[in-house]
């Protein structure tokens, strides 16, 4: 008969939980290129009366806009907007089942675009796996806590620093490799000009004996 | 005993079952490469995970891809040097750390290499990329260094404040870089600029007198 120790079982149970948390994902953010004429679809599976968060924010391309759509899983679009930079939209979800977002460059012929996504699926995971606690938390440990949610703002806001600073940065190096293209090719349009200007005076002037052209031939 | 072999034998296909959960997902089509971008500062570890599905005609859902259907994991660091380019199975997980600060380049695709693998459909890939602190697993961690909870909290808030730091250092780099951008477009405007008008004169005294020796030479003026 094969008889399982009790503890031995505890055991085995708590590190399949812990390796089970340290995969789990609530969560996921990522940054993706989004070629023109193209849609991006993402898939994600939510419980109900979970709180989620979509932000997003074009980071590269064009007039640095897209069009993004959000759907229930019955295919109820519960946020739409068109060509828009920047937003951020919170719901709480109604049913159960897959939630669909979509990025659209589709209006866009040649400039393909980087887009930077969040979508949060309710609160982050606890620390520690039995975290079902009979006691209050200790004086330490809750400074701990608001010190965990103060420096996750800050990292927050670092992101979103960064996107506006990586925006910024990609508008300054278009600037300045148009200065650049535009300079160039004005003074060579400059030449050529001026000379054909001077070229065409000459040939107003020219003798007419050496130039016959007929018209009609 | 007994158990302890069969416990043995499911330990390792349990941990790779439960090794990824995350459920986030797009479809991919055969040929299609799909990039991700991560800017990161540098000495930061990211870890990828990543299934794959295959659309099943006859039962009319996602299985889990058969075996031989494997994803290439391609990573660029800002330099467009390569700096990890392997194969993975159907299911993988990648990571790698920065050398450089930068934007980081993550790109899939399928291996397939058989057209009619896919059926007409597509393939679906969940993945999940977390970066610097998230990419810590606090529970080995706690078991590894012997931590009490209230340690392990500290831990966790000294791994945020760490990157913090980096990414503050990174932000610095960045804004010299945007400032060097910024003062070499003002130094184009400025150069093109004087360098544009001394053409225009330049332009306008030969005409005039070239067309003035013209017109002289034929005695029109």
């Amino acid at each position: 008969k094969i008889r399982l120790s009790s503890t031995s079982f505890r055991v085995l149970l708590q590190v399949l939980w812990a390796q089970l948390l340290c995969g789990w994902v609530l969560g996921s953010e990522l940054t993706f290129e989004l070629p023109d004429n193209a849609k991006q679809c993402f898939y994600e599976d939510v419980i109900v009366g979970t709180k989620c968060t979509l932000e997003f924010q074009v980071v590269t391309g064009g007039h640095y806009d897209v069009d993004c759509r959000l759907e229930d899983p019955d295919g109820t679009t519960l946020y739409k907007e068109m060509k828009k930079q920047y937003d951020s939209f919170t719901f709480t979800a109604a049913k159960n089942g897959t939630f669909k977002f979509c990025f659209s460059n589709e209006f866009s012929t040649f400039t393909h675009k980087t887009v930077y996504f969040d979508f949060q699926v309710g609160d982050d995971p606890p620390l520690f796996p039995n975290e079902n606690r009979v006691t209050a938390l200790t004086q330490c440990e809750s400074a701990c806590v608001s010190i965990h949610e103060a420096l996750k703002s800050v990292i927050d806001y670092q992101t979103h620093f960064r996107l506006r600073e990586a925006q910024g940065r990609s508008r300054a190096e278009d600037l300045n490799t148009r200065v650049a293209f535009w300079s160039i090719g004005e003074a060579i349009i400059l030449l050529v000009v001026s000379i054909s200007q001077v070229v065409l005076l000459r040939s107003f002037f020219s003798d007419r004996k050496t130039t016959t052209t007929r018209v009609g031939s | 005993t007994r158990v302890r072999v069969y416990v043995a034998l499911l330990y390792p296909r349990m941990l790779s079952r439960v090794l990824f959960v995350s459920s986030l997902y797009f479809h991919i089509g055969e040929t299609e490469k799909k990039c991700f971008i991560e800017e990161i500062p540098d000495e930061t570890m990211i870890i990828g995970n990543y299934r794959t599905q295959l659309y099943d005609k006859q039962r009319e859902e996602y299985l889990p891809a058969t075996q031989g259907l494997g994803m290439f994991v391609e990573v660029k660091d800002p330099d467009d040097k390569v700096i990890l380019s392997r194969q993975y199975g159907s299911e993988g997980r990648f990571t790698f750390t920065s050398h450089t600060p930068g934007e980081h380049q993550i790109c899939l695709h399928s291996n397939s290499s058989k057209f009619s693998l896919f059926a007409g459909g597509m393939l679906r890939v969940h993945l999940d990329i977390q970066v610097g602190e998230h990419a810590n697993n606090y529970a080995e961690i706690a078991a590894k260094d012997k931590l009490s909870e209230l340690q392990l909290r500290v831990r966790q808030l000294v791994e945020q404040v760490d990157q913090i730091q980096k990414e503050q250092n990174y932000q610095r780099y960045r804004e010299e870089r945007f400032r060097q951008t910024s003062e070499s477009t003002n130094q184009r405007v400025l150069w093109w600029s004087i360098v544009q008008t001394l053409i225009l004169v330049a332009i306008g005294i030969w005409q005039m007198r070239h067309l003035k020796s013209f017109f002289e030479a034929k005695k029109l003026v």
